[in-house]
């Protein structure tokens, strides 16, 4: 973009050797970093800059670099993925910053999302509860009809396949003050109990991932709505609802 | 696994919350009806007897248990939320912006529940404990003019009738003389004795010979124009009524959310009642002390 320019900003950056050791914020100041790049180009220049100097870079997750992996974190300013609504923090330029900014960097916080090193978690419990009942089982014996033989109600597709946009990114959890999973969980609950192939196993499938995200220490939530603002995928309240709804069903 | 996760489970806790946060708001509005008798000028029989129905009947007492309940549950299962939710971020974060994702009522349900609670408490110590089991309970008064043309204070009773039988001394009470004199006048025949605060009993057959009304309304109105402590009281009532309107602004349509009820088609009117709600209540119960400090 012709308007780009290039900026200097002061960095506060949570630093820990590894899961065991104590972390702390550390100060970096970072010139010439172009508003045209990426904040994660931001962090690979800020890397650049502390390899050069024999420093150990800063580790932080990231894969597709799109928006649709999932695999971004980082809590920013305050912000899970930073100050933009509806981006995963690949998606967040620093035309977004200004000159002399001070941004602070933080791992995404959770009891179950220990942190691995610096700013990457571990959140593998977002796989256990997944794990524990978000898939539909199929008979792979050979015969396998095809999905789109059973006639789905169009408002139930689109809003299952609105639960699916889902990327697990943990948002959710980092942004809810009482690090609650449920709009994770509400959107893999939803994304099944909407079809007729999920309406089977709807009620372990509730029962059974609610369990799985209690064990695994997240909070529980008390409706604030942080987690629907904060998602980059734009998941809606309305599926914690229908999880709420789902568990009534299958408790009862 | 059922039974267990209907009391443990993290979505159990927001049934519970909801169902008994609910129930509380059936029960402010009716409370709130009942206050507003106060606003209401020389209303003390009315009051009084209101008082006396909402103490004695059957079906009230059944309400007033579930709300005890109700009370107890949600502030239980409240500090237990708090207490586990801040045990799932050890570690918090060295710099937030809260506004930007969620509005001030829902990150501080606990606080505001907390002063809610702390008023509940001084308010039934002020006024329910009063009510139910202070022996020195005014009993409802008023001034009428003797035979002799001289003004008298005497008790109201349940049935009118039976009234102008006792008289009072002047600081209102009826004095021990005064059962000695009708025991003597009446050759033994009635020998009284105040029973249950407000029932004036023959000890001979058990006979209730009168019965008076505790004077809840002059205990509100002398309790928020005492002349030392009345305005303190009164800023207080209206500060924890602002509390409870943060706290209904976030609960009441918080509850529905967590009972599984959101949608395009209700969940805007809910809103919209929820913030009506959470505004008018906590607004006419304050307006109430607020009359009575103010218009003596």
């Amino acid at each position: 973009m012709s308007t780009a320019k290039n900026i200097n900003i002061n960095l506060k950056i949570w630093r820990q050797k590894n899961a065991k050791e104590k972390g702390g914020i550390v100060d970096y100041k970072l010139d010439n970093v172009s508003t045209a790049s990426s904040f994660l180009e931001m962090l690979d220049q800020l890397n650049e800059q502390l390899i050069n100097s024999k420093q150990e870079p800063v580790a932080f997750d990231h894969d597709c670099r799109e928006g649709i992996c999932g695999m971004c974190s980082l809590y920013i300013n305050g912000r899970a993925h930073g100050p933009e609504t509806g981006t995963t923090t690949c998606q967040l330029h620093m035309r977004k910053f200004k000159d002399g900014d001070t941004i602070y960097i933080e791992p995404f916080r959770s009891k179950a999302f220990p942190v691995v090193k610096d700013l990457v978690v571990d959140r593998s419990s977002f796989d256990r509860i997944q794990q524990a009942g978000g898939f539909v089982s199929v008979n792979t014996s050979g015969n396998t009809i095809d999905a789109n033989s059973i006639p789905v109600p169009k408002d139930d597709a689109d809003k299952s396949f609105m639960a699916a946009a889902c990327i697990g990114c943990g948002a959710c959890v980092a942004s809810c003050k009482n690090g609650s999973a449920m709009l994770f969980v509400g959107a893999k609950v939803s994304q099944y109990a909407l079809l007729p192939q999920g309406k089977v196993e709807a009620a372990t499938r509730v029962q059974n991932m609610v369990r799985q995200m209690d064990e695994e220490g997240f909070g529980n939530c008390t409706n604030t709505g942080a987690c629907e603002v904060e998602c980059p995928k734009g998941i809606s309240l309305e599926n914690i609802a229908r999880m709420n709804r789902e568990f009534l069903k299958a408790s009862l | 696994m059922a039974k267990s996760a209907l009391l443990k489970s993290s979505i159990a806790k927001k049934y519970w919350m909801a169902l008994t946060g609910l129930f509380l708001c059936l029960f402010l509005a009716g409370h709130l009806a009942g206050n507003l008798q106060l606003l209401v000028p020389n209303n003390a029989l009315n009051f009084n007897q209101y008082a006396l129905f909402m103490t004695t009947n059957p079906a009230v007492k059944i309400l007033s248990y579930l709300t005890y309940i109700s009370i107890l549950f949600h502030a239980i299962d409240g500090f237990l939320l708090t207490y586990q939710n801040a045990k799932a971020r050890p570690i918090g974060y060295a710099k937030t912006n809260p506004s930007a994702n969620s509005s001030f009522s829902s990150r501080n349900m606990a606080v505001l529940g907390t002063i809610v609670l702390i008023f509940i408490v001084t308010h039934m110590v002020n006024f329910w404990a009063k009510m139910h089991y202070d022996k020195n309970m005014p009993l409802a008064q008023k001034e009428t003019l003797a035979q002799t043309g001289k003004k008298q204070i005497q008790l109201v009773g349940i049935k009118d009738s039976q009234m102008p039988f006792f008289q009072l001394d002047e600081s209102g009470k009826l004095s021990k003389e005064f059962f000695e004199n009708i025991k003597t006048q009446t050759q033994g025949q009635y020998d009284l004795e105040i029973q249950d605060v407000t029932k004036i009993v023959n000890k001979k057959d058990g006979e209730v010979i009168f019965q008076g009304y505790k004077d809840l309304y002059k205990l509100t109105i002398d309790f928020f124009r005492d002349a030392k402590y009345g305005l303190i009281f009164t800023i207080g009532y209206v500060l924890a009524m602002f509390a409870l309107g943060f706290h209904l602004w976030h609960g009441f349509s918080s509850a529905f959310q967590s009972l599984g009820l959101n949608g395009p088609k209700y969940t805007p009117a809910i809103k919209f009642f929820g913030k009506a709600f959470s505004v008018v209540v906590p607004l006419l119960f304050a307006i109430i002390p607020l009359y009575i400090h103010f218009t003596k």
